[in-house]
């Protein structure tokens, strides 16, 4: 297992909310190169348990284990940093070089590495998010468009060779082309690079198109987790904890309580199209 | 470290000295700053920390975190204390070591100054811990209002104040942000020399004046979607007014402030 997590527990004000906890009682492992959904209302712990999984804020109780290094020692954060990537919400926040190149290159330049390695990183990860780097590297990052912003931000991380990509709602305030080009973006890692993923995100399409697994955390508990089908299958739930399913999703169930019998486990419009018209055609 | 940073915080509670007219609050403090300034023995200050004893009892808030407003500062307050110590001449030779010589008016001196800067910090914290920004800036308005003929513009001050103070603890939330996101590229905040540390803000202050100027921005825009035009004609929903308890409180503190003036 590449990451496993036992019963981890996070507080953040433990003098004046001793009761209180972001996340509590979470048990889960990770596979490599699992495609993870992570799912949940706004604040149910979500950015708290990523942040754990890279070591930036220690846990106040239980145990995460990244390719065998124990995150709660802090000999090992290091390591960790690099081997877990975290994207975060609106990361083109951090960008503050004058070149894109530079700020691209902050994280291997971190590392240490030589010269030729990094503008190697730089060119490959730039590549990956689909800028070209010739046209881009010498730009300052502040006179770019919002979505090439996020895009040399992803790249920045992307510098880093990480085992483990985690992105926070990485498509939150990008228009649908862009949308469609950064989760091309990330698909492709997970193919080219046999990348681990974690992905969190609002849109269910996304979440159930993209994952091999979904974890649901509710008010800082891991309430449900299985494949994307499993989980969507608990319509009401999800409703009910303000999350909701895919809206394909929705459809075929409505159409199944209207008494035709269609299967409702597909997430794209072709496949609900096949099967309705299977449906009908009996 | 940044949690430490209460500046501008407002805790809600009900006591008397929440209760009190803003401007009963701002009133007494020029007062006391005034006192502590002029002021020269110890016997003085110590009365003036009975004062602020009394007024942290009376509002309820816990002592640890009038403690906890003053850290921060404690390197400023411990170099000031040294430098005086050192550097004043005059009276007895109390102790000397090669260069180094402390003098009787150097420690007195120091700890003068020392004291100060915990009582300025101490007794206007708890102002800012007391009163709600909104509450503050009503009171600084109409306490300049005054002024407002002789070309002061009160009410754009006092709404400078407001958003400066709101806006401390969400740029702390986004100092924090941005110094995680960093870190998880490797960015190294503790390690090393003084200019490397300080070579190492630079990808934390960069996008932090970018979001500040982002911010300012947005906020402007927003006040003025809602037709914000300064103070011109504005009325208010809740209008500032002395109750008894202001004029007791008032009168109280500034006998006292003024017994402690001439007597000490």
């Amino acid at each position: 297992m590449l990451i496993e997590v036992s019963d981890l527990e996070h507080q953040y004000n433990t003098d004046l909310a001793p009761d209180s906890y972001a996340i509590k009682e979470i048990d889960f492992s990770i596979k490599e190169g699992e495609f993870i959904g992570l799912i949940g209302h706004t604040g149910s712990g979500k950015s708290t348990l990523v942040q754990s999984l890279n070591g930036l804020i220690s846990p106040t109780g239980g145990q995460v284990e990244v390719s065998g290094l124990d995150l709660t020692e802090t000999d090992n954060l290091k390591e960790i940093h690099t081997k877990v990537g975290l994207v975060f919400q609106y990361p083109e926040h951090q960008l503050f070089e004058e070149t894109v190149f530079k700020d691209v290159a902050f994280g291997p330049d971190n590392l240490g590495l030589e010269q030729d390695e990094i503008k190697k990183r730089v060119k490959n990860a730039l590549e990956v998010v689909n800028l070209d780097y010739n046209q881009f590297k010498e730009r300052s990052p502040f006179r770019l468009s919002g979505g090439q912003q996020r895009r040399v931000a992803i790249a920045g991380v992307l510098a880093m060779k990480p085992e483990i990509l985690i992105l926070d709602e990485p498509t939150a305030g990008l228009d649908p082309q862009m949308r469609k080009e950064l989760i091309a973006a990330i698909v492709d890692l997970q193919e080219k690079f046999s990348l681990t993923i974690i992905l969190i995100s609002h849109r269910m399409e996304e979440i159930a198109q993209l994952s091999d697994r979904v974890f649901v955390l509710d008010n800082g508990k891991l309430s449900l987790t299985g494949s994307p089908i499993e989980v969507f299958s608990n319509y009401e739930y999800l409703t009910e904890i303000g999350l909701g399913v895919p809206e394909i999703t929705e459809v075929l169930h409505r159409i199944k309580a209207k008494g035709l019998d269609v299967n409702t486990d597909v997430f794209r419009v072709d496949q609900a199209k096949e099967e309705i018209l299977k449906v009908m055609r009996g | 470290m940044l949690d430490d940073i209460i500046i501008g915080q407002y805790i809600e509670k009900d006591s008397i000295i929440h209760n009190l007219d803003p401007r009963t609050k701002i009133l007494v403090i020029m007062f006391f700053i005034m006192t502590i300034f002029l002021l020269g023995t110890f016997k003085g200050y110590f009365a003036l920390a009975i004062l602020i004893l009394i007024t942290i009892l009376l509002s309820k808030i816990k002592p640890g975190y009038m403690i906890k407003s003053i850290k921060p500062l404690l390197f400023i307050i411990l170099f000031t204390f040294f430098i005086h110590l050192f550097m004043t001449r005059g009276g007895r030779i109390l102790w000397e070591w090669k260069f180094l010589r402390i003098e009787e008016e150097g420690l007195n001196l120091g700890l003068f100054m020392a004291l100060r800067l915990i009582f300025l910090v101490s007794y206007t914290s708890l102002l800012t811990l007391t009163t709600s920004p909104l509450q503050l800036t009503d009171g600084i308005e109409r306490l300049l209002n005054p002024f407002k003929k002789i070309g002061v513009p009160a009410h754009e001050l006092a709404m400078m104040m407001t958003i400066a103070l709101r806006f401390i603890p969400t740029l702390l939330e986004e100092t924090k942000k941005i110094m995680k996101a960093q870190q998880a590229r490797g960015a190294d905040f503790e390690s090393g020399n003084l200019i490397k540390k300080a070579k190492s803000l630079i990808p934390l202050l960069v996008p932090l004046f970018v979001s500040a100027f982002r911010r300012a921005d947005e906020l402007a825009l927003a006040m003025e979607s809602r037709c914000y035009r300064g103070g011109e004609n504005r009325t208010r929903m809740n209008v500032l007014a002395f109750a008894r308890r202001d004029y007791w409180a008032l009168s109280i503190s500034l006998f006292y402030l003024l017994g402690v003036g001439i007597l000490f």
